[in-house]
């Protein structure tokens, strides 16, 4: 390291190890209840965390979640962009990966057709 | 090194010393095991990190993203964590913190009430970095303000960003920083020493421990910072041999900075230069007190000498030298980042920013906890520390060490900062906190930390060796009863002596607990004396026992005495001469109806 530039570069770069450990950006939930897994949803998520691996995107968590009670509705997944609502989709495949990735979490086009569910935003 | 962003999830384990010990380093082998068995290690991280400050309920586990915090992990809840909440994403509620008030269970830390009025600065990255890879600090802006000084400040600037940040030194006394590192910058001389005391010597204390083993990279960048401003190119670190693990996170720090060029010869660029080197203390009390411990770097026995001259002229081997305790080193760095209003916000007027305790005694959450200066004592001990153990109540405080003093419940409300603090008879200290509760005798307190510095005075000066142990004798003569009220009189006068002629602060500040005592609990000492009682009854020599009307008259008290000192007649109660009796306790021990008791 020769200056004060080398160690900023470096840092950027070492950011993005650490990013699970901060609580901003979008969180990507997936269900992994028996019921989930059953339905594919570990391949899901394999899916969703190579494309995000894909597009080098920093801010975004992938985070699992136990069964909710729409087994039939498996494998489900929630998007929660910062200050937007959380975003229920149902029987996610791991083709509809980069559809989510790309339309929702990048650009907040919310995959109308995947859509089972919303809730709106808490307001504090 | 870089890794693949399809890490999930991170699981924190703490690695500092309390949490090792009860079992932490078993957890994360366990979770690693567990966690490639389970096919997942492409997907989540295994980190050790530093202390989190919650230790009397360690192991500790924290799962990111979610920041789940599971508390006193044993390896054989490893498998459940995996399978349940890494692989199928649910929380394991047995695991979690459950608020002792209400049983509710508390799913992530900063929901806790130990974390809620805390302030971490000092302590921000402690428990969220791994402390041995440069690269998690270095994510975090860590050497950022080293290159700041280095690349776009003078000397000069850097004095006066600290002066104005009003920061004050965090070993004890609260010496101005900007101040003490003029006085060096000032000094003459081509050769110049920085220093980090280490030593933490009070009993109780860890804060400076965990410090250095949870983020040690901010304590040797604020040393770079500081030996820039003063103009030296060496410095120590002093380290108690009883810290293995600080001792070995500091070597791996320091050859991780060289290695980056971040310590060593012509850093950033700028022509400075900077050598740190690690020296072992041997553990003496003493040898925290700066001359002693410069003494000791210098092969010599550890023992004061009078000052002026003070280190800032004529320091290690003579030499313009600046020390500061490991606290006070670790907020350099981000005054310079964040700048000296940013500090300021935080503390009050005279003592700025924050302070890191360790509480201990009979307090619920035994731990490190850092607050605002300016917070109340009665914060500290009751919403933080959550109060006291086994619905007992509160009695004092002691805070300083064996240096500061005991306040009892009605100084609760002072704040605590230097000032406040010393006007109520104690002191900042280093930050250790005692708390005790009504079964603590105070004069039996005040023993035990004269005790303390009794043993480890270094006997160089007459009134810290003669004039402690003869204060020792008295109170020893009250504990057992043999107390007179001369003895008062003397005690308080042998302490008010030893304060203004003592060599060095360990004297001078001895006579503390005692004063203190005397201050707010006299008719503790008076009770001894007058009434032979101990009204905590903790002395055991001044304790009665007493044959209640459950006495059955089996006379086995009075054939297991082992001074005759019980007599009655069979099957009618039996009576104790407390004239002969030596409080041995084998009565009670021996009596099948419970029929004896002690006050
Ligand atoms: C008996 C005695 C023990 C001390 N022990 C320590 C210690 O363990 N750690 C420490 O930082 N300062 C200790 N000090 C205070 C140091 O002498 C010195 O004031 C301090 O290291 C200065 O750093 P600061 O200005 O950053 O507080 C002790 C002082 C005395 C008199």
């Amino acid at each position: 390291m020769k200056t004060v530039a080398d160690l900023k570069a470096l840092r950027e770069k070492l950011q993005a190890e650490m990013q699970v450990r901060s609580d901003s950006g979008t969180k990507v939930v997936v269900g992994m209840g028996t019921c989930g897994i059953a339905a594919g949803a570990r391949e899901v998520m394999a899916a969703l965390l190579d494309e995000i691996a894909k597009r080098k995107l920093q801010d975004v968590h992938v985070e699992q979640t136990g069964c909710i009670g729409m087994c039939e509705k498996e494998v489900l997944v929630d998007v929660i962009r910062p200050g937007e609502d959380r975003i229920t989709y149902g029987k996610v495949k791991p083709s509809d990966a980069a559809k989510i990735i790309g339309d929702h979490v990048v650009n907040g086009k919310i995959v109308q057709e995947l859509v089972v569910g919303r809730i709106e935003r808490q307001k504090k | 090194m870089m890794q693949d962003t399809r890490i999930r999830a991170d699981v924190l384990v703490c690695g500092g010393t309390a949490c090792s010990a009860s079992g932490s380093q078993e957890v994360m082998k366990r979770l690693r095991e567990e966690i490639a068995k389970k096919g997942l290690s492409e997907e989540i991280n295994v980190v050790k990190t530093g202390c989190h400050g919650f230790c009397e309920n360690g192991p500790l586990v924290i799962v990111y993203p979610e920041g789940t915090f599971y508390v006193r992990v044993k390896p054989e809840d490893v498998p459940e964590i995996v399978e349940e909440h890494l692989y199928k994403g649910r929380v394991v509620e047995r695991l979690l913190y459950h608020e002792p008030t209400t049983g509710k269970s508390i799913p992530t830390y900063k929901e806790i009430d130990f974390y809620k009025k805390q302030k971490r600065v000092v302590l921000s990255k402690c428990g969220a970095i791994n402390p041995e890879k440069i690269e998690e600090y270095i994510a975090l802006g860590g050497y950022e303000a080293l290159g700041k000084v280095l690349t776009t400040m003078t000397p000069e600037q850097v004095i006066e960003e600290v002066k104005k940040s009003g920061l004050r030194g965090r070993g004890g006394a609260g010496f101005p920083t900007g101040m003490k590192w003029q006085f060096a910058h000032g000094a003459k001389g081509d050769k110049k020493y920085i220093i980090c005391n280490a030593d933490e010597g009070d009993p109780g204390a860890f804060m400076d421990r965990s410090v250095l083993e949870g983020d040690p990279h901010a304590v040797l960048e604020g040393m770079a910072i500081g030996a820039y401003a003063i103009g030296a190119d060496e410095a120590y670190m002093y380290v108690r041999a009883e810290y293995p693990l600080a001792i070995k996170r500091l070597e791996i720090a320091i050859d991780q900075a060289e290695k980056m060029g971040l310590l060593g010869n012509n850093i950033f660029g700028s022509g400075f230069n900077l050598k740190i080197h690690i020296k072992k203390g041997a553990g003496a009390f003493v040898c925290g007190e700066e001359t002693a411990l410069m003494a000791s770097i210098e092969g010599r026995r550890g023992m004061p000498r009078p000052r002026p001259p003070f280190p800032a002229n004529s320091g290690l081997w003579g030499k313009p030298t600046n020390i500061n305790n490991v606290e006070t080193w670790a907020n350099v760095p981000q005054i310079i980042l964040k700048g000296a209003d940013w500090f300021r916000s935080m503390g009050t007027e005279k003592s700025t920013g924050t302070k890191v305790f360790a509480l201990t005694g009979k307090i619920n959450h035994t731990g490190l906890a850092e607050v605002p200066m300016g917070i109340t004592m009665r914060e500290i001990i009751f919403d933080i520390g959550g109060g006291i153990p086994n619905g007992k109540k509160f009695k004092a405080v002691q805070i300083g060490g064996p240096s500061g003093g005991c306040l009892p419940e009605s100084m609760l409300d002072t704040p605590v900062d230097y000032d406040s603090l010393t006007k109520v008879g104690a002191m900042m200290g280093s930050g250790g906190l005692v708390v005790m509760d009504e079964t603590t005798c105070m004069v039996d307190v005040a023993k035990f930390f004269l005790n303390f510095t009794q043993s480890e005075s270094c006997g160089k000066c007459t009134p810290c060796r003669e004039g402690t142990k003869r204060m020792l004798e008295i109170l020893n003569r009250i504990t057992s009863g043999q107390g007179t009220e001369t003895d008062l009189v003397v005690l308080e006068d042998l302490a008010k002596t030893i304060k203004v002629s003592a060599l060095c602060g360990l004297g001078q500040t001895a006579p503390n607990p005692v004063l203190s005592t005397l201050k707010y609990f006299r008719d503790e000492y008076e009770a001894h004396i007058k009434e032979k009682r101990c009204p905590a009854g903790a002395c055991e020599k001044l304790a009665q026992y007493f044959i209640t009307e459950d006495c059955k008259g089996c006379g086995l008290c009075a054939r297991n005495c082992p001074v005759h000192a019980i007599t009655g007649e069979p099957k009618k109660r039996h009576v104790i001469d407390q004239t002969m009796c030596i409080k041995c306790g084998t009565c009670m021990q021996n009596c099948p109806f419970k029929a004896i008791t002690k006050k």
